[in-house]
């Protein structure tokens, strides 16, 4: 009775044209590309217009998609497992193995779709005039479209080859963006080093790819009719309880090294702050949506395989959990001692995919994917903020301490929307960050991670302070360098290509202009308001991309044996038990976990069907500890602005500091009777006595210890190297070679008078040497 | 047979050829020598398409033709600009590449 009516519900599965066709998204951008590079110069705008363009319809095709899956899921029952719309063609047939190419179009997929054609769309808007008579235009536009190409190309993927090709396109566009002012040395050896970096990492991703497919190849074509590679079939074979452990294990480690180069995980973080040199707008879409975002998709998209791999609830710590938290740490750290207001950011976003990482690796699946999607929002206005502040007001300089401060009065709306970005990333209550780290944190400790519960908290409590700091640096206290029209002399020399733009610029700070301020304005909104589509705090009906997006651990009957010949979604308890009552075990399995039925996805075999994802568990929302994660936040912002006035107001200032402290903090001001005593307590014990060495040992590890593991390595590498060159090479291999050229030269003088210069005599020796071998042929033939 | 006589007259054509292309000295003359030996190929494509009863030699020869108009044109250039350069286009004072 129940399998029928299931089985009604799932051929009613709306599908929708977008939907079938979510597999042009990548397409339309990937054409624009073409064009800008063919026709781009001659076109009105340089070919900006076209990357707009391409953008804004993948935008529409996303958004049409997601819509249709919102109504595929609505029209779907509470147990019915949805079906991602998958389609595949064969690209190459390559000895005997198959590779396709296709979309995997599913919640998670749709999300990460929607985002980067958001940010993409307003990154490029903004462009227009951050850019605006730069020397390569055309060729910048170009790459920021193919780089959203290769990242919609990655997100859509229906097997880990197309993954592979995305998430290769991009590593090649960072490189050009990142280096795309390359004619200082800094910034190509910057784009070097964030490729040379990833590069390193995909290793593991190649590695893991082929594991993966040599072990599961045969499960899957025998099971499902499709390759290893095809991502569902990875993820089904990963849940059968089948695969050998110690193969699905080397297949998730190699594949999470890959993800800590792209993401910017712990020891192969150093990439992301280099790649500052980049121009504004591209730092913003590479660590927002695009590029750093795509390891952590890549766990969320193969989660079963990491799931079983990295055994996650299996022990207290796995190593996604321990990289994550680690990385957390360490970059809110560092983010201390930064000058530059993009590194801070950077650090941030480093510390923000900490977060992301240790969520996935702790089976916070949904709260990471939900940060996911709401940290897109506010690190991409945080950076255009910061873009538009050195665009307007300190005159291309991103040194906070030397060339900003009080810019707030300058630029209204870059500063509200700032202030936004900044408490939604500090997870302040209605912001949106607040929805989705607090669930992290909150779900880590409900998962039994305790330890990384208090790293999350701690690296709350670090980023509200170092926000704090880098917005009091910016926007408050007196203006400083360039923003205060000082150094505007010794800059306006070096710097003849931007002159153009900076006529209007050289009066002193101002509001930047509509095509700057309007995407900021939009990205603030959402900073505001992007938590609503998963507000757990106001309960279940709230928690809309919890339905949408989160796959649900239903056992499905296996396609090729299902006597029907097609996928029913059957609840767990039915296929397992064939001769129990219909009807009564749902109702039993149900009660106990609320809206999730149990299903022994993830933990046993499941014994008639297949696994699409493995059940997780979401942590019951309470308000006591929500409540204690926005304190720990508040006090963060609170001290660390009391540190920064002292710290960074001189004499002149000081009655300033003292007074907007006394006003923010009634309660504070009675524990600082003596302001000169505290001033020396913040100054020496807090900020030098702990924060500093904290921040300077942590970058003394990074400088030290990490760089000399690097320069041990080149330094054995070039023993090695030197004693090859002296034995092999220059015995052997030049023995060899000169030898050859011995005998080269000898022939050489031998036939040289033939060598006479006359094209006829070369034409009889053609002929004659052309008969003599046809003589020969006719010989050996006979 | 007359697929014989098809043999005959391109392995006539081909030694034509390779006669011009030896002992001329006018470059433009070595080039039309070098059409001979091409057609002459040509007719032996034709001549064992027609006793195979098969379209290749036929496909292989509309191939050959394109391409010779291709070389011919390369060629021709090439002694264009010898001619500018040297007022010339004796072959035998071309002997720079003397090794």
């Amino acid at each position: 009775m129940f399998a029928e009516a299931s089985t009604v519900a799932h051929e009613a599965l709306s599908s929708g044209w977008f939907l079938e066709h979510a597999f042009l998204i990548p397409i339309i951008p990937a054409v624009a590309f073409a064009l800008i590079i063919f026709f781009g110069k001659k076109l009105p705008m340089k070919g900006s217009e076209l990357g707009v363009l391409s953008m804004v319809a993948s935008l529409v095709f996303s958004v049409g998609a997601a819509l249709q899956w919102i109504n595929r899921v609505n029209g779907a029952t509470e147990e019915q497992y949805i079906d991602p719309v998958i389609r595949s063609w064969t690209w190459w047939n390559s000895g005997g193995f198959e590779f396709g190419i296709g979309q995997h179009i599913d919640g998670l997929s749709l999300t990460i779709l929607v985002v980067v054609a958001f940010i993409s769309s307003l990154v490029q808007i903004y462009s227009l005039e951050y850019l605006r008579g730069d020397r390569r235009y055309t060729h910048f536009f170009a790459s920021l479209t193919l780089f959203s190409a290769g990242m919609l190309n990655m997100v859509v993927a229906e097997n880990m080859i197309q993954l592979i090709l995305g998430w290769e396109i991009m590593g090649l566009c960072s490189f050009l963006l990142i280096g795309h002012w390359w004619e200082d040395g800094a910034n190509s050896r910057a784009a070097l080093k964030a490729f040379f970096t990833t590069r390193t990492g995909d290793i593991g991703l190649l590695v893991g790819t082929s594991v993966l497919f040599f072990s599961a190849n045969s499960w899957t074509q025998e099971n499902l009719g499709v390759s290893g590679f095809s991502i569902r079939g990875l993820s089904a074979w990963a849940l059968t309880g089948d695969p050998s452990h110690a193969a699905i294990t080397v297949g998730a480690v190699a594949l999470f090294i890959a993800c800590i180069g792209k993401s910017g995980q712990f020891p192969l973080h150093t990439w992301l702050p280099d790649a500052m040199a980049g121009p504004t707008p591209v730092s913003s879409l590479l660590h927002s949506s695009t590029m750093v975002v795509a390891g952590v998709f890549l766990v969320a998209r193969l989660y079963p395989v990491f799931f079983e791999g990295m055994n996650i609830f299996g022990s207290g710590v796995n190593l996604i959990t321990l990289i994550g938290g680690i990385t957390i740490v360490i970059a809110a750290a560092l983010a201390f001692v930064q000058t530059d207001i993009k590194k801070v950011l950077a650090y941030s976003t480093v510390s923000q995919l900490g977060y992301m990482m240790m969520g996935l690796g702790a089976g916070a699946w949904m709260p990471a994917v939900f940060h996911i999607f709401t940290h897109a929002f506010f690190k991409a206005c945080l950076f255009l903020a910061a873009g538009s502040i050195s665009h307007s007001a300190s005159h291309h300089s991103f040194e906070m301490k030397k060339d900003m401060g009080g810019l707030r009065k300058f630029m209204p709306i870059t500063f509200t929307t700032w202030i936004i970005s900044t408490l939604a990333l500090c997870g302040v209550f209605p912001f949106a960050g607040f929805f989705s780290k607090d669930e992290i944190i909150d779900n880590v400790g409900h998962n039994g991670y305790t330890v990384f519960m208090v790293v999350g908290l701690v690296g709350a409590f670090l980023t509200a302070a170092y926000m704090t700091r880098a917005t009091y640096l910016t926007f408050f206290g007196e203006p400083r360098g360039a923003s205060a029209g000082e150094s505007h002399d010794d800059h306006g020399d070096d710097h003849d290509t931007h002159d153009e733009h900076d006529a209007h610029a050289s009066h002193g700070p101002h509001e930047s202009n509509l095509l700057i301020t309007v995407p900021l304005m939009i990205l603030a909104t959402l900073a505001l308001g992007a938590g609503l589509f998963n507000a757990t705090p106001f309960g279940e009906s709230w928690e809309r991309m919890t339905k949408w997006v989160e796959p649900r651990s239903v056992v499905v009957e296996d396609m090729d044996h299902a006597a029907v010949g097609e996928t029913r979604g059957v609840p767990a308890a039915i296929a397992a038990g064939a001769e129990a009552p219909v009807g009564e075990e749902p109702h039993a399995a149900e009660g106990e976990n609320g809206a999730h039925a149990q299903s022994v996805c993830g933990t046993s075999t499941p014994e008639k069907g297949i696994c699409n994802a493995p059940q997780l568990q979401h942590a019951p929302f309470k308000w006591s500890k929500a409540g204690m994660s926005v304190l720990i936040v508040l006090v963060g912002m609170l001290i660390s602005w009391l540190i920064s006035v002292q710290m960074y107001t001189k004499k002149a200032g000081f009655f300033v500091g003292l007074t907007s402290r006394n006003k923010l903090l009634a309660l504070g001001y009675r524990f600082l009777v003596n302001k000169y005593y505290l001033d020396h307590l913040y100054e020496k014990v807090i900020v030098h006595g702990i924060a500093h060495p904290i921040a300077k040992a942590a970058y003394w590890v990074n400088q030290n210890i990490l760089d000399g593991i690097v320069n041990g390595a080149g330094l054995v590498a070039r023993r090695v190297a030197g004693w090859v060159y002296r034995n092999v090479d220059q015995r052997v291999v030049d023995g060899a070679v000169n030898g050859s050229g011995a005998v080269a030269r000898g022939t050489g003088n031998v036939l040289r008078p033939v060598q006479s210069g006359k094209v006829s005599q070369y034409g009889a020796l053609l002929f004659a040497a052309a008969a003599v071998a046809g003589l020969v042929l006719i010989i050996v033939n006979t | 047979m007359l697929v014989n006589q098809f043999l005959i007259l391109a392995a006539v054509l081909f030694c034509i050829g390779v006669y011009g292309v030896i002992a001329r000295r006018n470059a433009v003359m070595v080039l039309m020598s070098i059409e001979l030996i091409l057609n002459s190929v040509n007719i032996n494509f034709l001549a064992f398409a027609l006793r195979n009863g098969s379209v290749d030699g036929h496909v292989f020869a509309l191939y050959i033709i394109a391409v010779a108009a291709a070389e011919v044109g390369v060629g021709l250039a090439l002694v264009l600009l010898v001619y500018r350069n040297r007022k010339s286009i004796a072959l035998d004072e071309l002997s720079e590449m003397k090794g």
